[in-house]
């Protein structure tokens, strides 16, 4: 009952920031409502015992992603009270794919419905939380370390995504590598 | 269970008065919550109190450093009453919003930061059993709460509205985004050795404190923390000489006095933290289990004192570097953090984690931690080396082959204008 309450609490908070994300004209408050919502993701994940993520989760997206964000507004926009106008020519393009993601999305929590990752053995549906044994939210980093390097577990996924960050981060190198005739 | 006053008394100098209530009330969710808040309470007024008695400190050693005499009119020869004074005067100051500010960026910087500040104190082990939460990612969740307190620059640096606020802002992301790479690298170690990231589990595996496993670690760890906390010689975000006071120049009283109180809390939070992670925390020599009589634990009370000891020994050499060491420049912070702590840092954690999996089983923890510390003056030596090696390179570049000359001065000196201002070259 009181996880069902904070859950609606959380979720709330989430979805207004949300849409004041999109509806803020002034860019630098639409920036801030991001981080608020990331912040309710994360208190999301809390309520699912899922602290790790929760903590990556401000990590990487507070600590980091809104940063960038901010940077971005800070080195493209004229200082203070710029306000956008709401729509712009791509509106339509973004409708059809938000509601593409969201559909997708749908999908794929429905097909796993019944799918616990962290317990493989067992098939919970996900709308009855499962009793977790404590040691098992305890042991829930090691259990998903073990799982990233696991070639029964989730190594190839883990590996690609390896990959494809390095080939981001040299890309990145080559893109602002000084050109040959600047250096001469 | 009838209260008995003796008995509340040893359980309040053997840090479990909790246990002791909850025995006495009963183990229900309303006394759960009462002394969680309480526990709340104590830890966050323990943290904004200190930081009175952590200022005049400070004050005075840096005085004393200096070969002066510091704090000595308000309260006594000591000036012991010299902060009250500024924060009774902070208090009463007018609260300003500047016109031109972004209101709400303004007013939200300095409670995040401050907020940021306290949260990280819910993972400190005090003693035994005396933590606000054991949390089983303890040190993962102070690094993420410590990457919020950016977001707080960046707003009072953005809500203010003044551009040597913004550049100290600019400057702020800079270095605390990037030192805080080399500060989780160096933290990877003690959780490798450890095999966790709980804060209180890292204590309890510190037979050997692991400044002597791993020095390195414990270095590169000091170093970005000053840069995290933002003391010299990585003071750049508030360099009074150049920026005025960066991002919190357009604050005044008791908002600029938060900043303050947040700079103070979390550098003596760093150096509880070093403390804890490399130092043994509350632990000394087996002293923290001591029980006397019938089961008293007066151990508890003991290991708060041991990590109070440590604590502000580690502090110590905060204000003994501020009051030191020249601030470094721009540039210098990033290079010294890109091409120097990040690989260093990267090759510490590899070596660690080889080393520590292909260290037998059977190995005592001396011998591991004898092989460890190998590791770790050999990697010290080979870095020195490298840097040494670096080093006579620039030399050489700078003063030419065969020694110093005029002619080759002259022309690196072209050559560097060359690479900054293209258009000028000629």
């Amino acid at each position: 009952m009181v996880e069902q309450i904070i859950f609606l609490i959380i979720s709330a908070f989430t979805l207004t920031m949300a849409v004041i994300v999109v509806t803020k004209r002034n860019l630098f408050h639409a920036a801030l409502a991001l981080m608020a919502t990331f912040l309710g993701v994360a208190g999301l994940y809390v309520t699912l015992d899922a602290g790790f993520l929760a903590a990556a989760q401000l990590l990487v997206y507070i600590g980091a992603i809104s940063i960038l964000v901010i940077f971005a507004i800070m080195m493209t926009r004229r200082l203070m009270q710029t306000t956008e106008p709401a729509f712009n020519a791509q509106a339509a393009f973004a409708l059809v794919t938000a509601v593409v993601s969201f559909g997708i999305l749908f999908w794929v929590f429905y097909l796993f419905r019944e799918f616990w990752p962290l317990l493989p053995d067992t098939a919970v549906p996900l709308a009855a939380k499962p009793e977790l044994p404590p040691e098992m939210i305890q042991n829930s980093i090691i259990v998903m370390g073990r799982a990233f390097v696991d070639p029964a577990g989730y190594v190839l996924p883990f590996e690609i995504a390896s990959v494809l960050l390095l080939a981001a981060l040299v890309g990145a190198i080559i893109v602002a590598w000084p050109k040959a005739e600047d250096k001469a | 269970m009838s209260f008995n006053f003796i008995e509340f008394l040893k359980s309040l100098v053997s840090l479990t008065v909790s246990d002791y209530l909850r025995e006495l009330w009963g183990d229900q969710l309303w006394v759960n919550l009462v002394l969680d808040i309480l526990g709340v309470v104590i830890i966050s007024t323990f943290c904004l109190l200190i930081v009175i008695f952590l200022i005049w400190l400070e004050r005075k050693v840096i005085a004393r450093i200096q070969r002066r005499i510091g704090p000595n009119r308000v309260g006594g020869r000591y000036g012991l009453l010299q902060t009250v004074a500024d924060v009774i005067k902070l208090l009463i100051k007018e609260d300003i919003t500047p016109t031109g500010a972004d209101r709400v960026a303004y007013l939200l910087a300095p409670f995040l930061t401050v907020m940021a500040a306290l949260l990280v104190w819910a993972v400190m082990p005090f003693a035994p059993g005396v933590i606000g939460v054991d949390l089983n990612i303890g040190v993962f969740y102070f690094l993420a709460i410590s990457s919020v307190s950016v977001v707080s620059l960046l707003l009072a640096g953005w809500g203010s509205n003044n551009k040597y606020a913004l550049l100290g802002a600019f400057r702020s992301v800079a270095q605390l985004v990037s030192y805080e790479v080399p500060m989780i690298l160096a933290l990877l170690v003690p959780i490798l050795l450890a095999r966790s990231m709980s804060t209180v589990s890292i204590v309890e595996a510190q037979t050997i404190p692991y400044l002597l496993v791993a020095p390195l670690a414990a270095l590169i760890f000091f170093i970005s923390s000053l840069a995290e906390t933002g003391r010299t010689p990585f003071d750049l975000l508030e360099a009074e000489s150049e920026i005025v006071a960066g991002f919190h120049v357009e604050y005044g009283g008791m908002k600029f006095g938060m900043f303050f109180l947040a700079e103070f809390v979390s550098t003596l939070f760093m150096s509880g933290f070093f403390a804890t992670v490399f130092l043994g925390g509350y632990r000394f020599f087996g002293l923290e289990t001591l029980v006397i009589g019938d089961g008293w634990a007066i151990g508890n009370l003991l290991g708060l004192v041991i990590f109070f000891v440590k604590m502000f020994a580690v502090y110590f050499v905060y204000i003994w570097i501020r009051g030191t060491l020249p601030r470094v420049r721009v540039d210098q912070i990033l290079n010294y953090n890109w091409k120097f702590l990040v690989p260093v840092s990267l090759v510490l954690v590899m070596v660690t984690a080889l080393l520590d999996k292909f260290l037998p089983e059977t190995a005592n923890n001396f011998a591991r931690a004898g092989a460890h510390l190998t590791a770790n003056v050999l990697i010290a030596l080979v870095t020195i080396e490298i840097l040494r090696a670096y080093a006579r390179r620039q030399r050489r570049l700078l003063s030419g082959e065969s020694g110093p000359g005029e002619a080759a001065v002259d022309e690196h000196a072209h050559h560097d204008t060359a690479v900054h201002e293209p258009a000028a070259a000629h």
